[in-house]
């Protein structure tokens, strides 16, 4: 059972590519056939990653043995690239991550999108994009993987823009590619250098040859390669300066951003980086740098968090936070925490995009929170659910986000004091926002008189997440995840009290702070925000990026294109134009010498025939002379 | 008087320099036609003469001729017939007038 499960593993992302290609064929037109058809093929992925993970945990694949199956894909020059399944415990975990937020977010979608004239296509789209997103996971060389890198940025530009009569969701969709196509341009330099210093982009070879390359030529090559592989993370899970696709990408459906946007496609990049973790490892200044970007981006995003009104924009801004988290965990040497926040963020933070989903859905699309308020009697479940995501995500015990989150605490705390704080302030921020968004929509004053239902189909995946929110965490760490998902040795798993004790405390100070702040009004919000005044204006306006972007693109792009226009009319077409006439001029002049007389042109060819006569006889006369008087 | 290669040669050039005048005067296609012909012979008058004189004389010059003679009689079929064309074209046969390709 075991070996069909690893030996078949390619069907995984086989199976809903399938799934896109007869939806979007044959079935667009019919809504419950083409859910069904994404839902099978979701379960199917969904059933054979847990097989694979079963199969991993029992046949004892580990990190530095992994199984790996591939067949050569391209071969030109010399180069050999394949394409392939490698299962290792990071691969595996991801799978099942993917393949079951994929399948819980189709359910979702089946209630979601109901009425929807872009149903048929909405499933053809989510089942390309598990398609990718579970191709990247098994990647067995950066090749292969940049490709579904590629793939799965194309299903988030098309899942962005799914409505696309709305002039925002096409701005925001081409805001998303063209930003993360930035960063993927760097990571696609840096796949082309590690092949031109090494000959191999192969995961495993690289594994075996970088040990020996550095103790011959040192780190300075490998730095710089590094840094180009690790813009495309920066640009893929928004990392600051590229973070500012994702909160627009919200304009997509709720589920979308849930899968895409929060739980899969996001951490592609984090993934990148621990699955080349061999290379960044060798790395101490780069994985300095991720650190503190890591760091930084999740103190940012938290404080834009804070301020933001729209439902969605906030979970966009906690994401681009934790992120961040994750970065820095990846950066401080710990793949371990890393991989377990990515884990439980997927489960939390997917519950309350979906969460949210519904609760938009039922009030008729309204995005502020400021105008729901009072939805905690009229939606149970919702708010049951999304309390649990909270407190998830704000780290309170025996929530997921409680382990995880200490994890990357206490990794960052032993290896530097600045990033610990900055990350346990950030988590404070954290707990703050997420308290306030629960707090101002589910209390507070009822604003809608009549709330629509939320289907079942929407229940049920909202309630298998708050459970996975709830206990993935503790899970996790009684399980020994730190044996299974490592890089090295295994880390011993201690629970640090003090560091946990003090994030928890500061956790629920948080929360309390909120609860006096929007529900027991015993210090106004408006009133804050007035003191803040200057602070809290610059966070609102999410600290003037776009606009700063905006103005370089208007200073740089416009500039460039006045100046290529000039250059375009003036001289490029100037020589162009110039050329045609110089053309017509000469042929105008040489026209004239014919004449149509047959009798000029044949005086024309006597004359020539007479010079050549001449010369002929000239020369000739010459070469004689010299062979009389001996000149040869 | 004693006739060598050299009158031969002399009469030859004439003829050509005959026809060749009646090409670049001439007005007429049909003179010109004529005139051509009249440049054949010259050359054919060379062969025959150049074979007469050899040491050892053969009569390759001869046969190269007749070849000449049937070739030029062969052009003028296909030059009439593409006067007549010109005519059934232009109503004329002064060369002047027809000058369609002038640039």
């Amino acid at each position: 059972m075991e070996l069909f499960a690893l030996n078949h593993a390619w069907l995984i992302p086989l199976v809903p590519a399938a799934a896109f290609i007869i939806i979007g064929l044959f079935f667009k037109e019919f809504h419950q056939l083409s859910a069904g058809i994404a839902v099978l093929a979701g379960t199917f992925s969904f059933i054979m990653s847990a097989a694979v993970v079963m199969a991993v945990l029992d046949a004892g694949i580990s990190v530095e043995m992994p199984f790996i199956q591939k067949i050569q894909w391209i071969k030109i020059a010399g180069m050999h690239f394949s394409m392939g399944v490698m299962i290792d415990p990071l691969s595996a975990m991801m799978l099942v991550v993917v393949s079951l937020v994929a399948l819980l977010v189709e359910i979702y979608s089946i209630g979601y999108m109901k009425g929807d004239k872009g149903y048929g296509r909405f499933f053809a789209y989510i089942s390309l994009f598990s398609a990718s997103m579970l191709g990247l996971n098994i990647a067995v060389n950066f090749l292969q993987m940049y490709v579904f890198w590629e793939l799965v940025g194309l299903c988030s530009y098309l899942l962005i823009g799914f409505y696309y009569y709305r002039i925002s969701a096409r701005e925001a969709a081409k805001k998303a590619f063209i930003t993360t196509r930035i960063g993927d341009f760097g990571l696609l330099i840096g796949i082309l250098s590690l092949q031109m210093v090494f000959g191999t982009v192969d995961f495993m070879e690289l594994r075996h040859i970088l040990p020996v390359y550095i103790a011959a030529n040192g780190t300075g090559l490998l730095t710089i390669i590094g840094i180009l592989l690790f813009i495309g993370p920066i640009g893929k899970s928004g990392q600051f300066p590229l973070h500012v696709w994702l909160p627009d990408a919200m304009e997509g459906p709720a589920p979308v951003s849930a899968l895409i946007h929060a739980a899969t496609m996001v951490v592609a990049g984090v993934y990148l980086v621990a699955r080349s973790y061999f290379l960044f490892a060798q790395l101490p200044e780069l994985l300095h740098l991720i650190a503190w970007l890591g760091a930084f981006t999740a103190f940012f995003a938290a404080s834009i968090a804070i301020t933001q009104r729209e439902i969605k924009r906030i979970l966009a801004y906690s994401t681009i936070s934790q992120l961040g988290y994750m970065m820095m965990a990846l950066g401080v040497g710990s793949l371990t925490a890393s991989m377990f926040h990515l884990l439980t963020h997927a489960f939390f933070k997917s519950l309350l995009f979906l969460g949210a989903g519904a609760v938009m859905h039922a009030i008729n699309e309204e995005a502020d929170i400021f105008k729901m308020g009072g939805l905690r009697k009229k939606m149970p479940l919702v708010f049951v659910t999304m309390t649990i995501g909270v407190l998830a995500i704000s780290g309170l015990p025996p929530f997921a986000g409680f382990f995880s989150k200490d994890e990357i605490l206490a990794a960052a705390a032993a290896v530097s004091m600045p990033l610990y704080i900055i990350g346990t302030i950030t988590a404070f921020m954290t707990a703050f926002y997420m308290a306030r968004l629960l707090f101002v929509v589910f209390w507070g004053k009822e604003q809608h008189g009549h709330v629509h239902k939320t289907s079942y189909f929407m229940q049920i995946p909202l309630a298998v997440l708050s459970i996975l929110a709830a206990f993935a965490g503790a899970a996790g760490y009684v399980g020994g995840f730190g044996d299974w998902v490592r890089f090295g040795e295994a880390m011993p798993e201690h629970m640090n009290i003090g560091l946990a004790g003090i994030s928890t405390a500061l956790s629920v100070a948080a929360i309390a702070l909120a609860w006096h702040i929007y529900v027991s009004k015993k210090y106004l919000s408006d009133i804050i925000a007035q003191k803040m005044g200057f602070i809290y204006t610059v966070s609102f306006n999410k600290y003037y990026i776009d606009e700063f972007y905006a103005i370089l693109c208007r200073i740089f792009i416009d500039g460039i294109g006045k100046i290529m226009y000039f250059i375009d009319l003036y001289i490029i077409d100037g020589i162009v134009n110039t050329m045609a006439a110089l053309t017509v001029y000469c042929s105008r002049i040489f026209s004239k010498l014919q004449t149509g007389q047959i009798q000029t042109y044949v005086a024309i060819f006597f004359c020539g025939v007479i010079i050549l006569l001449v010369y002929t006889i000239v020369f000739f006369t010459k070469i004689n002379e010299l062979a009389a008087g001996g000149g040869f | 008087m004693h006739v060598g290669l050299t009158q031969v040669l002399i009469l030859s050039a004439l003829l050509f320099c005959i026809g060749l005048y009646g090409i670049l005067v001439k007005r007429n296609l049909f003179a010109i036609l004529m005139c051509i012909e009249i440049m054949l012979n010259a050359v054919n008058i060379n062969f025959a003469a150049f074979n007469y004189f050899l040491p050892m004389p053969d009569l390759s010059g001869q046969v190269m001729m007749i070849f000449s003679i049937t070739v030029a009689a062969a052009e003028v079929a296909v030059g009439l017939a593409i006067i007549f064309k010109i005519y059934h074209d232009f109503k004329t046969v002064n060369i002047d007038k027809i000058n369609n390709m002038k640039g």
